[in-house]
């Protein structure tokens, strides 16, 4: 099941690299309001973790959620057109940046509650199993997730009724300004080991790295192994939010950020391919972006009168808010 | 006829949906074994698989029904106590309520939220007396309060087919009514039922209350004509049949379990008056503002509304428009 292809993992990477890289600019230039929380950096983790998946799987990401999904194969055209608020985006431009969505290929969403997903996912891994597939589920979160007593029921849940959720945490260091030495006590992996949950560290910076440690724990976990979790080691290479960009805050020490940039995962996984085909890869990918920001650019907007539409999946209607 | 308690009228509407589909399991704390005396002998009928006994993990286990749902299910959930809503009103109101729209469209979150005992269980205190219906309302999750044995069937059974999330209190003020039931179907939601018919003030009472509510009425049945409106569903709440009402009685009294600010009684006066010109001015009996129910049995009565109460407020209306 598994997408070992470097090529492939190249594209993905190089795809959220260059799809974050333009969602900022279009933030910088207004067309993405409320700006977003760049996935910059962390690319190898959604890719490696994604190519470990089948077509029946289920996952949830977090705030910074743009990777998961297109890591799941999401269109990017719909994506951007979701950050632009469009109508042509993927949750017709009722969820935006921290809640694109696309059931179709069993992304439950974005969740921007932190520590939220991990028990949703498990709801929706252990039904799928139940009505007879084969489902495996991920949970992607942040290292500022580990401290939330949610996060922490559902990994007893998880493990005590068997249910295969992969948790991924992706230990940037850092939730918002807080160090990860300044708020969790313990360790990460030691929280899963608490409930009998293996656990592996790994470099979130290396694409196969993270691929081959998570195709190992889809394959013990269709074999009818309970969950597992894997701490990604790794960095954002730029803000928080796009906010920052605006309001300096200081809380990273600059020689530590450029240290980091150093170990970037479009280079890691690009090196392993010939020139010409990373070229190739590259060529791709711009033309889908332009095409993607074109198609998001020229979307429509949402009619104001149909606000609420979708509030009530049953149909229900809500009043509205009066004054006429 | 059969004589059919409120609370067996929840144990066959579980039952029933459990057997008519497959979907449908239950999620909560010590229902295999039935302490609530709800899902008492469900287990050994349908399975510990769909009736699932669940760590002490509330926000875990809701938010796995709404993973379940999301897959296709239908959960419905029992919660031991009011006043764990409150630990996971983040999980209905924040995530099942809002992935419809937050989604575009793209799911449904069909769970039933089962509250058995809510409100004052005398002697619970503070902790355990809650009655926090209007929160719901409020956020617009759908949202019944049944009085009666088949009301309690039927709206059950319908939160059950819903496809968004539904919450039921089942008062416990109103666990032991017993009543003479005919036929268990479902009941539709936003659909109020006049209990007694009045000419001279409309009561809206909710849930229990609406037996506190006839008895008033039968009692002051030689001085004033007191029509008995049950709303059933709060949310959406059935203004077009409360309104029909009103217009004809001209007064308004509402009795509400709830607290007094920005509390139901608050959301039913001013719903009327936007619609109605009233005879006299509209009166309300609630709990007071920011109750907690005191310990001693008779100020945890105190503290819920009552009968003489009522009967004041009913008086009180029809001197103002004499
Ligand atoms: C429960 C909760 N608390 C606080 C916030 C506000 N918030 C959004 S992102 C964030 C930091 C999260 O850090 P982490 O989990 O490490 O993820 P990262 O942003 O580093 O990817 C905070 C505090 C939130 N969304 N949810
Ligand atoms: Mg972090």
């Amino acid at each position: 099941m598994t997408d070992a292809d470097p090529v492939r993992l190249y594209r993905t990477v190089r795809l959220i690299r260059r799809f974050e890289q333009r969602a900022v600019e279009l933030v910088h230039g207004g067309q993405i309001v409320g700006g977003i929380h760049p996935y910059l950096g962390q690319e190898g983790i959604a890719a490696g973790v994604c190519a470990a998946l089948g077509v029946d799987d289920v996952l949830a990401g977090t705030h910074r959620g743009h990777g998961h999904v297109l890591a799941r194969g999401a269109d990017p055209a719909r994506m951007l057109a979701e950050l632009c608020g469009r109508v042509t985006g993927l949750n017709a431009g009722r969820g935006g940046s921290m809640h694109a969505a696309d059931l179709s290929i069993g992304v439950l969403g974005a969740n921007a509650i932190v520590g939220a997903s991990g028990a949703i996912i498990t709801g929706a891994v252990w039904a799928h199993r139940r009505r007879g597939r084969d489902t495996v589920g991920v949970s992607f979160f942040g290292d500022g997730a580990v401290n939330e007593g949610m996060l922490l029921e559902a990994f007893n849940l998880a493990a005590l009724w068997r249910v295969p959720v992969l948790f991924v945490c992706e230990n940037n260091g850092y939730a918002t300004t807080m160090p990860v030495a300044g708020a969790v006590a313990g360790s990460i992996a030691g929280r899963a080991a608490a409930f009998d949950i293996p656990a592996v560290q790994v470099d979130g910076q290396d694409p196969e790295t993270v691929r081959v440690a998570a195709s190992a724990a889809v394959d013990r976990m269709r074999a009818g192994g309970g969950p597992e979790l894997i701490e990604a080691r790794t960095y954002r290479f730029d803000v928080h939010h796009t906010f920052e960009h605006a309001v300096r805050l200081d809380y990273r020490p600059p020689d530590e950020v450029t240290r980091a940039r150093t170990r970037d995962p479009v280079r890691i996984q690009g090196e392993r391919l010939r020139d010409s085909d990373r070229a190739a890869v590259d060529a791709e990918v711009e033309a889908t972006l332009d095409a993607a920001v074109r198609f998001a650019l020229s979307s429509p907007e949402p009619d104001p009168a149909d606000a609420l539409t979708y509030l009530y999946a049953s149909g229900l209607t809500a009043r509205t808010g009066g004054g006429s | 006829m059969p004589r059919l308690s409120y609370r067996r009228a929840l144990t066959r509407a579980l039952a029933d949906e459990l057997t008519r589909d497959e979907a449908v399991f239950l999620l909560g704390e010590d229902i295999q074994v039935g302490a609530s005396l709800v899902t008492t002998g469900l287990a050994k009928r349908f399975g510990t698989d769909r009736v699932r006994d669940t760590p002490l993990s509330e926000q875990a286990f809701t938010s796995f029904a709404t993973g379940a749902a999301l897959a296709g299910l239908r959960p419905v959930i029992e919660f031991q106590i009011p006043s764990l809503l409150f630990l996971v009103f983040e999980q209905i109101v924040n995530h099942a309520h809002k992935f419809p729209l937050m989604t575009g469209g793209q799911c449904s979150v069909p769970v039933t939220y089962l509250v058995p005992g809510s409100g004052s269980r005398t002697g619970w205190a503070g902790q355990h007396s809650d009655h926090p219906y209007s929160l719901f309302a409020h956020v617009g999750v759908v949202t019944v309060v049944p009085a009666t044995p088949a009301d309690a069937y039927g709206l059950l059974v319908t939160a059950i087919r819903h496809d968004d999330p539904v919450v039921v209190f089942a008062p416990a003020g109103a666990m032991d009514v017993r009543d003479d039931v005919d036929d268990l179907v479902p009941v539709p939601l936003g659909r109020g039922r006049i209990h007694r018919f009045g000419d001279d003030v409309t009561v809206v009472a909710i849930g229990h209350l609406v037996h506190d509510a006839l008895a008033v009425a039968e009692e002051l049945a030689d001085q004033v004509s007191v029509e008995v409106f049950d709303p059933r569903t709060l949310y959406p709440f059935d203004i077009d049949g409360l309104t029909e009402s009103v217009a004809r009685t001209g007064r308004l009294v509402v009795l509400d379990d709830g607290n007094r600010s920005c509390g139901m009684a608050a959301e039913i006066i001013a719903s009327v008056v936007e619609r109605v010109r009233l005879l006299a001015p509209p009166r309300r009996v609630t709990r007071p503002d920011g109750a907690v129910l005191p310990f001693a049995p008779a100020l945890d009565r105190a503290v819920q509304p009552g009968r003489d109460q009522l009967a004041t407020a009913i008086h009180l209306t029809m001197k103002d428009s004499a």
